[in-house]
Protein backbone atom coordinates (compact mmCIF):
# COMPACT_ATOMS: atom_id res chain seq x y z
CA UNK A 1 0.00 0.00 0.00
CA UNK A 2 1.33 3.46 -0.89
CA UNK A 3 1.83 6.35 1.49
CA UNK A 4 0.58 9.78 0.45
CA UNK A 5 4.13 10.69 -0.53
CA UNK A 6 4.38 7.61 -2.74
CA UNK A 7 1.09 8.49 -4.45
CA UNK A 8 2.66 11.84 -5.32
CA UNK A 9 5.84 10.09 -6.44
CA UNK A 10 3.88 7.81 -8.77
CA UNK A 11 1.97 10.74 -10.28
CA UNK A 12 5.24 12.57 -10.87
CA UNK A 13 6.16 9.78 -13.31
CA UNK A 14 3.37 11.05 -15.56
CA UNK A 15 5.02 14.46 -16.02
CA UNK A 16 6.33 15.33 -19.47
CA UNK A 17 8.82 18.00 -20.45
CA UNK A 18 7.27 21.26 -21.57
CA UNK A 19 4.11 20.84 -19.55
CA UNK A 20 2.52 23.56 -17.44
CA UNK A 21 1.01 21.84 -14.42
CA UNK A 22 -1.53 22.89 -11.80
CA UNK A 23 -1.31 21.04 -8.49
CA UNK A 24 -4.20 21.06 -6.02
CA UNK A 25 -3.97 21.24 -2.25
CA UNK A 26 -2.85 18.18 -0.23
CA UNK A 27 -1.24 15.14 -1.88
CA UNK A 28 -1.02 16.89 -5.30
CA UNK A 29 1.25 19.61 -3.86
CA UNK A 30 3.81 16.91 -3.01
CA UNK A 31 4.18 15.97 -6.70
CA UNK A 32 6.53 18.94 -7.14
CA UNK A 33 9.08 17.19 -4.91
CA UNK A 34 9.50 14.22 -7.28
CA UNK A 35 10.01 15.62 -10.77
CA UNK A 36 11.91 12.88 -12.63
CA UNK A 37 15.48 13.52 -13.74
CA UNK A 38 15.65 15.39 -17.04
CA UNK A 39 11.99 16.44 -17.06
CA UNK A 40 11.29 20.15 -17.21
CA UNK A 41 7.85 21.39 -16.14
CA UNK A 42 6.50 24.65 -14.79
CA UNK A 43 3.97 24.88 -11.99
CA UNK A 44 0.97 27.21 -12.15
CA UNK A 45 -0.89 28.22 -9.03
CA UNK A 46 -4.30 29.70 -9.73
CA UNK A 47 -3.92 32.59 -7.30
CA UNK A 48 -1.54 34.08 -9.84
CA UNK A 49 1.92 32.63 -10.41
CA UNK A 50 3.68 30.58 -13.06
CA UNK A 51 7.13 29.31 -12.18
CA UNK A 52 6.42 28.47 -8.57
CA UNK A 53 9.47 27.38 -6.61
CA UNK A 54 9.97 25.52 -3.31
CA UNK A 55 9.04 26.80 0.14
CA UNK A 56 11.24 29.69 1.32
CA UNK A 57 14.01 29.32 3.88
CA UNK A 58 13.03 30.39 7.35
CA UNK A 59 13.15 34.16 7.66
CA UNK A 60 12.71 34.67 3.92
CA UNK A 61 8.92 34.28 3.81
CA UNK A 62 7.04 36.96 1.91
CA UNK A 63 3.38 37.54 2.87
CA UNK A 64 2.73 38.70 -0.70
CA UNK A 65 3.97 35.46 -2.23
CA UNK A 66 1.78 32.44 -1.62
CA UNK A 67 0.28 29.46 -3.47
CA UNK A 68 -3.38 28.49 -3.80
CA UNK A 69 -3.15 26.67 -0.46
CA UNK A 70 -2.11 30.00 1.12
CA UNK A 71 1.35 28.59 1.86
CA UNK A 72 4.41 30.79 1.56
CA UNK A 73 6.40 29.92 -1.56
CA UNK A 74 9.23 31.23 -3.71
CA UNK A 75 9.39 32.19 -7.37
CA UNK A 76 11.91 30.61 -9.75
CA UNK A 77 13.86 32.61 -12.35
CA UNK A 78 11.44 33.28 -15.21
CA UNK A 79 8.42 33.27 -12.94
CA UNK A 80 5.51 35.60 -13.64
CA UNK A 81 2.66 37.00 -11.55
CA UNK A 82 -0.79 37.72 -12.95
CA UNK A 83 -4.35 38.50 -11.85
CA UNK A 84 -7.07 35.91 -11.25
CA UNK A 85 -8.86 36.51 -14.56
CA UNK A 86 -5.64 35.88 -16.50
CA UNK A 87 -4.94 32.85 -14.35
CA UNK A 88 -8.26 31.25 -15.23
CA UNK A 89 -7.83 32.22 -18.87
CA UNK A 90 -4.77 29.95 -18.78
CA UNK A 91 -6.88 27.21 -17.19
CA UNK A 92 -10.10 27.50 -19.20
CA UNK A 93 -8.17 28.20 -22.36
CA UNK A 94 -6.40 24.83 -21.97
CA UNK A 95 -2.92 26.30 -21.77
CA UNK A 96 -2.26 24.13 -18.71
CA UNK A 97 -1.43 20.55 -19.75
CA UNK A 98 -2.03 18.68 -16.50
CA UNK A 99 -4.20 19.19 -13.45
CA UNK A 100 -3.70 17.06 -10.35
CA UNK A 101 -6.27 17.31 -7.60
CA UNK A 102 -7.72 15.48 -4.65
CA UNK A 103 -11.26 14.12 -4.42
CA UNK A 104 -13.80 12.78 -1.96
CA UNK A 105 -15.44 10.63 -4.66
CA UNK A 106 -14.88 9.69 -8.30
CA UNK A 107 -17.42 7.81 -10.39
CA UNK A 108 -16.80 5.24 -13.13
CA UNK A 109 -17.80 7.77 -15.81
CA UNK A 110 -15.24 10.31 -14.57
CA UNK A 111 -17.46 12.52 -12.40
CA UNK A 112 -15.71 14.06 -9.42
CA UNK A 113 -16.98 15.37 -6.07
CA UNK A 114 -14.62 17.29 -3.80
CA UNK A 115 -16.16 20.49 -2.48
CA UNK A 116 -19.12 19.96 -0.23
CA UNK A 117 -20.78 17.57 2.21
CA UNK A 118 -24.37 18.87 2.54
CA UNK A 119 -25.21 20.03 6.05
CA UNK A 120 -21.73 19.18 7.33
CA UNK A 121 -18.84 20.68 5.47
CA UNK A 122 -19.00 23.66 3.17
CA UNK A 123 -15.65 24.96 2.12
CA UNK A 124 -16.45 25.96 -1.42
CA UNK A 125 -15.14 24.83 -4.76
CA UNK A 126 -12.36 27.39 -5.11
CA UNK A 127 -10.88 26.92 -8.55
CA UNK A 128 -11.70 23.20 -8.80
CA UNK A 129 -14.79 23.56 -11.00
CA UNK A 130 -12.98 25.74 -13.54
CA UNK A 131 -10.01 23.36 -13.52
CA UNK A 132 -11.98 20.15 -14.05
CA UNK A 133 -14.33 21.67 -16.63
CA UNK A 134 -11.49 22.61 -18.96
CA UNK A 135 -8.41 20.50 -18.33
CA UNK A 136 -7.71 17.87 -20.97
CA UNK A 137 -5.69 15.77 -18.59
CA UNK A 138 -6.90 15.38 -15.02
CA UNK A 139 -5.32 13.01 -12.53
CA UNK A 140 -6.99 12.48 -9.17
CA UNK A 141 -4.75 11.74 -6.21
CA UNK A 142 -6.59 10.19 -3.26
CA UNK A 143 -6.88 7.30 -0.86
CA UNK A 144 -8.86 4.38 -2.32
CA UNK A 145 -11.30 4.30 0.60
CA UNK A 146 -12.56 6.89 3.10
CA UNK A 147 -11.98 6.91 6.84
CA UNK A 148 -14.91 4.53 7.33
CA UNK A 149 -13.33 2.11 4.87
CA UNK A 150 -15.90 2.81 2.13
CA UNK A 151 -14.83 2.94 -1.50
CA UNK A 152 -14.25 6.35 -3.04
CA UNK A 153 -14.32 4.88 -6.56
CA UNK A 154 -18.03 4.59 -7.16
CA UNK A 155 -20.68 3.73 -9.72
CA UNK A 156 -22.21 7.18 -9.10
CA UNK A 157 -21.01 9.97 -6.83
CA UNK A 158 -23.28 10.56 -3.83
CA UNK A 159 -21.90 14.03 -2.96
CA UNK A 160 -22.54 17.25 -4.92
CA UNK A 161 -20.45 17.16 -8.08
CA UNK A 162 -17.52 19.36 -8.95
CA UNK A 163 -17.47 18.28 -12.59
CA UNK A 164 -18.90 15.63 -14.91
CA UNK A 165 -17.05 13.09 -17.03
CA UNK A 166 -13.70 14.79 -16.62
CA UNK A 167 -11.35 12.54 -14.64
CA UNK A 168 -8.94 10.56 -16.85
CA UNK A 169 -6.78 8.80 -14.30
CA UNK A 170 -6.86 8.00 -10.60
CA UNK A 171 -3.81 7.19 -8.49
CA UNK A 172 -4.65 5.80 -5.04
CA UNK A 173 -2.77 4.08 -2.26
CA UNK A 174 -3.77 0.78 -3.90
CA UNK A 175 -3.68 1.27 -7.65
CA UNK A 176 -3.36 3.30 -10.83
CA UNK A 177 -6.63 3.29 -12.76
CA UNK A 178 -7.75 4.79 -16.03
CA UNK A 179 -11.32 6.02 -16.46
CA UNK A 180 -12.32 4.58 -19.85
CA UNK A 181 -14.72 6.42 -22.21
CA UNK A 182 -17.33 3.62 -22.10
CA UNK A 183 -17.38 3.82 -18.29
CA UNK A 184 -15.36 1.91 -15.72
CA UNK A 185 -12.03 1.98 -13.93
CA UNK A 186 -9.44 0.07 -15.95
CA UNK A 187 -6.82 -1.29 -13.60
CA UNK A 188 -3.37 -0.37 -14.90
CA UNK A 189 -1.03 -1.01 -11.97
CA UNK A 190 -1.12 -2.41 -8.44
CA UNK A 191 0.68 -0.89 -5.46
CA UNK A 192 3.56 -3.12 -4.32
CA UNK A 193 2.21 -6.07 -2.34
CA UNK A 194 -1.46 -5.31 -3.10
CA UNK A 195 -3.48 -8.01 -4.88
CA UNK A 196 -6.07 -7.51 -7.62
CA UNK A 197 -8.61 -9.01 -5.23
CA UNK A 198 -7.89 -6.35 -2.58
CA UNK A 199 -8.35 -3.63 -5.20
CA UNK A 200 -11.58 -5.25 -6.39
CA UNK A 201 -12.91 -5.36 -2.82
CA UNK A 202 -12.14 -1.68 -2.30
CA UNK A 203 -13.73 -0.56 -5.58
CA UNK A 204 -17.50 -0.09 -5.72
CA UNK A 205 -17.57 1.12 -9.34
CA UNK A 206 -16.97 -1.16 -12.31
CA UNK A 207 -13.38 -2.42 -12.25
CA UNK A 208 -11.97 -3.57 -15.58
CA UNK A 209 -9.19 -6.15 -15.30
CA UNK A 210 -7.43 -7.23 -18.47
CA UNK A 211 -4.56 -9.74 -18.33
CA UNK A 212 -1.73 -9.56 -15.83
CA UNK A 213 -1.69 -6.37 -13.80
CA UNK A 214 1.87 -5.19 -13.15
CA UNK A 215 3.12 -3.72 -9.88
CA UNK A 216 4.05 -0.04 -9.81
CA UNK A 217 7.75 0.68 -10.16
CA UNK A 218 9.58 3.45 -8.37
CA UNK B 1 -6.36 64.20 -11.88
CA UNK B 2 -5.88 64.04 -8.14
CA UNK B 3 -7.74 61.17 -6.44
CA UNK B 4 -6.01 61.37 -3.10
CA UNK B 5 -8.08 61.38 0.07
CA UNK B 6 -6.62 62.13 3.46
CA UNK B 7 -7.15 58.80 5.16
CA UNK B 8 -9.29 55.69 5.44
CA UNK B 9 -12.13 57.55 7.22
CA UNK B 10 -12.50 59.92 4.31
CA UNK B 11 -12.16 57.13 1.75
CA UNK B 12 -14.97 55.13 3.35
CA UNK B 13 -17.14 58.08 4.46
CA UNK B 14 -20.19 57.26 2.30
CA UNK B 15 -20.17 53.49 2.72
CA UNK B 16 -23.44 52.76 4.48
CA UNK B 17 -25.41 49.76 5.67
CA UNK B 18 -26.93 47.61 2.93
CA UNK B 19 -24.41 48.32 0.19
CA UNK B 20 -22.54 45.82 -1.97
CA UNK B 21 -18.74 45.86 -1.62
CA UNK B 22 -16.08 44.02 -3.57
CA UNK B 23 -12.87 43.38 -1.64
CA UNK B 24 -9.65 42.28 -3.29
CA UNK B 25 -7.37 39.60 -1.93
CA UNK B 26 -6.75 35.86 -1.97
CA UNK B 27 -6.83 34.42 1.51
CA UNK B 28 -5.17 37.16 3.56
CA UNK B 29 -2.83 38.06 0.71
CA UNK B 30 -3.50 41.46 -0.82
CA UNK B 31 -6.53 42.35 1.31
CA UNK B 32 -7.37 46.00 2.06
CA UNK B 33 -6.56 45.78 5.78
CA UNK B 34 -7.08 49.46 6.60
CA UNK B 35 -10.50 49.65 4.97
CA UNK B 36 -11.74 46.43 6.55
CA UNK B 37 -10.76 47.81 9.97
CA UNK B 38 -12.67 51.00 9.14
CA UNK B 39 -15.81 49.08 8.11
CA UNK B 40 -15.67 47.23 11.42
CA UNK B 41 -15.35 50.55 13.25
CA UNK B 42 -18.23 52.14 11.33
CA UNK B 43 -20.55 49.38 12.60
CA UNK B 44 -22.53 49.32 9.35
CA UNK B 45 -24.56 46.18 8.72
CA UNK B 46 -26.43 44.20 6.05
CA UNK B 47 -23.44 44.28 3.75
CA UNK B 48 -23.14 42.13 0.68
CA UNK B 49 -19.46 41.29 0.28
CA UNK B 50 -17.92 39.93 -2.88
CA UNK B 51 -14.52 38.45 -2.08
CA UNK B 52 -12.78 35.23 -3.06
CA UNK B 53 -12.42 34.22 0.59
CA UNK B 54 -13.88 35.29 3.89
CA UNK B 55 -10.74 35.82 5.92
CA UNK B 56 -9.93 33.82 9.04
CA UNK B 57 -11.77 33.97 12.36
CA UNK B 58 -9.83 36.95 13.71
CA UNK B 59 -8.51 38.73 10.63
CA UNK B 60 -9.66 40.02 7.27
CA UNK B 61 -13.37 39.71 6.56
CA UNK B 62 -13.62 37.40 9.55
CA UNK B 63 -13.68 40.58 11.66
CA UNK B 64 -16.86 41.77 9.92
CA UNK B 65 -18.42 38.31 10.11
CA UNK B 66 -17.83 38.05 13.83
CA UNK B 67 -19.82 41.24 14.37
CA UNK B 68 -22.61 40.02 12.06
CA UNK B 69 -22.12 42.98 9.72
CA UNK B 70 -22.33 40.82 6.61
CA UNK B 71 -25.71 39.71 5.30
CA UNK B 72 -24.49 37.96 2.21
CA UNK B 73 -21.14 36.65 0.98
CA UNK B 74 -20.27 35.91 -2.62
CA UNK B 75 -17.07 33.82 -2.60
CA UNK B 76 -15.39 30.75 -4.04
CA UNK B 77 -13.69 29.27 -0.99
CA UNK B 78 -14.39 29.87 2.68
CA UNK B 79 -12.66 26.87 4.25
CA UNK B 80 -10.39 28.80 6.60
CA UNK B 81 -13.13 30.43 8.63
CA UNK B 82 -15.01 28.35 11.24
CA UNK B 83 -17.34 31.19 12.16
CA UNK B 84 -18.29 31.54 8.51
CA UNK B 85 -19.10 27.84 8.23
CA UNK B 86 -21.17 28.04 11.41
CA UNK B 87 -23.16 31.08 10.25
CA UNK B 88 -23.68 29.51 6.85
CA UNK B 89 -24.86 26.11 8.09
CA UNK B 90 -27.18 27.76 10.64
CA UNK B 91 -28.69 29.98 7.94
CA UNK B 92 -27.67 33.30 9.57
CA UNK B 93 -25.54 34.16 6.58
CA UNK B 94 -26.63 34.09 2.97
CA UNK B 95 -23.89 32.58 0.83
CA UNK B 96 -23.38 32.33 -2.90
CA UNK B 97 -20.43 30.07 -3.69
CA UNK B 98 -19.16 30.38 -7.23
CA UNK B 99 -16.21 28.85 -9.07
CA UNK B 100 -13.10 30.99 -8.66
CA UNK B 101 -12.54 31.51 -12.37
CA UNK B 102 -16.18 32.46 -12.87
CA UNK B 103 -15.92 34.92 -9.97
CA UNK B 104 -12.85 36.56 -11.50
CA UNK B 105 -14.40 36.71 -14.95
CA UNK B 106 -17.75 38.00 -13.62
CA UNK B 107 -15.93 40.91 -11.98
CA UNK B 108 -13.85 41.52 -15.09
CA UNK B 109 -17.00 41.42 -17.24
CA UNK B 110 -18.78 43.80 -14.87
CA UNK B 111 -15.99 46.32 -15.27
CA UNK B 112 -15.65 45.75 -19.00
CA UNK B 113 -19.29 46.24 -20.00
CA UNK B 114 -19.91 42.58 -20.83
CA UNK B 115 -23.28 41.68 -19.25
CA UNK B 116 -22.81 37.89 -19.32
CA UNK B 117 -20.68 35.10 -20.78
CA UNK B 118 -20.69 31.34 -21.25
CA UNK B 119 -18.23 29.16 -19.34
CA UNK B 120 -17.80 25.38 -19.03
CA UNK B 121 -17.12 25.67 -15.28
CA UNK B 122 -19.89 24.23 -13.16
CA UNK B 123 -21.83 22.47 -15.90
CA UNK B 124 -23.64 19.43 -14.46
CA UNK B 125 -23.24 20.70 -10.89
CA UNK B 126 -25.52 22.66 -8.56
CA UNK B 127 -23.79 25.85 -9.73
CA UNK B 128 -25.59 25.39 -13.08
CA UNK B 129 -29.08 25.19 -11.54
CA UNK B 130 -31.43 27.71 -13.16
CA UNK B 131 -28.80 28.90 -15.63
CA UNK B 132 -29.04 28.77 -19.40
CA UNK B 133 -26.98 25.98 -20.97
CA UNK B 134 -25.70 26.24 -24.51
CA UNK B 135 -23.40 24.03 -26.52
CA UNK B 136 -20.31 25.48 -28.22
CA UNK B 137 -17.90 23.24 -30.15
CA UNK B 138 -19.80 20.21 -28.90
CA UNK B 139 -19.34 21.10 -25.25
CA UNK B 140 -22.00 22.40 -22.83
CA UNK B 141 -21.47 25.80 -21.21
CA UNK B 142 -23.49 27.77 -18.66
CA UNK B 143 -24.42 31.43 -18.77
CA UNK B 144 -22.88 33.53 -16.00
CA UNK B 145 -23.75 37.18 -15.44
CA UNK B 146 -21.44 40.09 -14.71
CA UNK B 147 -20.89 41.42 -11.20
CA UNK B 148 -20.59 45.05 -10.19
CA UNK B 149 -20.60 46.70 -6.76
CA UNK B 150 -21.44 50.02 -5.11
CA UNK B 151 -17.87 50.07 -3.83
CA UNK B 152 -14.75 48.11 -4.73
CA UNK B 153 -11.91 48.25 -2.23
CA UNK B 154 -8.49 47.17 -3.41
CA UNK B 155 -5.02 47.03 -1.96
CA UNK B 156 -1.95 47.86 -4.05
CA UNK B 157 1.78 47.96 -3.40
CA UNK B 158 2.34 51.33 -5.05
CA UNK B 159 -0.03 53.92 -6.39
CA UNK B 160 0.23 57.49 -7.63
CA UNK B 161 -2.00 60.48 -6.96
CA UNK B 162 -3.89 59.79 -10.22
CA UNK B 163 -4.88 56.32 -8.98
CA UNK B 164 -2.52 54.29 -11.16
CA UNK B 165 -1.68 51.07 -9.33
CA UNK B 166 1.06 48.46 -9.16
CA UNK B 167 0.56 45.24 -7.24
CA UNK B 168 3.21 43.01 -5.73
CA UNK B 169 3.63 39.30 -6.49
CA UNK B 170 0.55 37.18 -5.78
CA UNK B 171 -1.09 40.03 -3.84
CA UNK B 172 -2.43 41.08 -7.25
CA UNK B 173 -5.06 38.29 -7.51
CA UNK B 174 -8.61 39.73 -7.62
CA UNK B 175 -7.62 43.37 -7.07
CA UNK B 176 -7.34 44.48 -10.73
CA UNK B 177 -10.73 43.07 -11.80
CA UNK B 178 -12.52 44.38 -8.74
CA UNK B 179 -11.01 47.82 -9.28
CA UNK B 180 -12.72 47.78 -12.69
CA UNK B 181 -16.10 46.66 -11.38
CA UNK B 182 -16.74 49.16 -8.57
CA UNK B 183 -19.00 52.17 -9.10
CA UNK B 184 -16.67 53.81 -6.62
CA UNK B 185 -13.28 52.17 -6.33
CA UNK B 186 -11.12 52.88 -3.31
CA UNK B 187 -7.45 51.95 -3.42
CA UNK B 188 -5.28 51.74 -0.32
CA UNK B 189 -1.57 51.54 -1.03
CA UNK B 190 1.61 50.77 0.84
CA UNK B 191 3.39 53.58 -0.96
CA UNK B 192 1.68 56.63 -2.43
CA UNK B 193 3.80 58.63 -4.89
CA UNK B 194 3.42 61.68 -7.11
CA UNK B 195 2.34 61.28 -10.74
CA UNK B 196 5.32 60.68 -12.97
CA UNK B 197 7.13 58.57 -10.42
CA UNK B 198 5.69 55.27 -11.64
CA UNK B 199 6.87 53.88 -14.97
CA UNK B 200 3.80 53.85 -17.28
CA UNK B 201 5.07 50.53 -18.71
CA UNK B 202 4.74 48.88 -15.33
CA UNK B 203 1.29 50.00 -14.21
CA UNK B 204 -1.20 47.15 -13.70
CA UNK B 205 -4.41 49.11 -13.04
CA UNK B 206 -4.88 52.39 -14.90
CA UNK B 207 -6.15 55.21 -12.69
CA UNK B 208 -9.35 55.54 -14.72
CA UNK B 209 -10.72 52.64 -12.65
CA UNK B 210 -9.89 54.28 -9.32
CA UNK B 211 -11.89 57.10 -7.71
CA UNK B 212 -10.11 57.44 -4.37
CA UNK B 213 -6.64 56.55 -3.22
CA UNK B 214 -4.95 56.86 0.15
CA UNK B 215 -1.68 56.01 1.87
CA UNK B 216 -2.35 52.98 4.06
CA UNK B 217 -0.77 52.55 7.48
CA UNK B 218 0.42 49.79 9.82
CA UNK B 219 0.12 46.82 7.49
CA UNK B 220 0.19 43.56 9.41
CA UNK B 221 0.25 41.33 6.30
CA UNK B 222 -0.54 38.24 8.25
CA UNK B 223 0.64 34.93 6.78
CA UNK B 224 -1.99 32.21 6.82
CA UNK B 225 0.18 29.13 6.23
CA UNK B 226 3.81 29.80 7.03
CA UNK B 227 5.72 27.03 5.28
CA UNK B 228 9.51 26.95 5.17
CA UNK B 229 12.33 24.56 4.36
CA UNK B 230 15.54 24.10 6.28
CA UNK B 231 18.82 25.45 5.00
Amino acid sequence: MLSKTQIAQRIAQELQSGWYVNLGIGIPTLVANYIPEGIEVEFQSENGILGMGPFPFEGEEDADLINAGKQTITALPGAVYFDSATSFAMIRGQHVQLTVLGAMEVSENGDIANWKIPGKMVKGMGGAMDLVASAENIIVAMMHTNKKGESKLLKNCSLPLTGVGCVKKVVTNLAVLEVVPEGGFKLLERAPGVSVEEIQNATEGKLIIEGEIPEMRF
Amino acid sequence: MNKVVKNVEEACKDITSGVTIMLGGFGLCGIPENSIAELVKKNITDLTCISNNAGVDDFGLGLLLKKHQIKKMISSYVGENDEFERQMLSGELEVDLIPQGSLAERCRAGGAGIPAFFTPAGFGTEVAEGKEVREFNGKPHILESALTADFAIVKAWKGDTAGNLIFKATAKNFNPMMAMAGKITIAEVEELVEVGELDPNQIHTPGIFVQRIFQGVDYEKRIEQRTVRVK
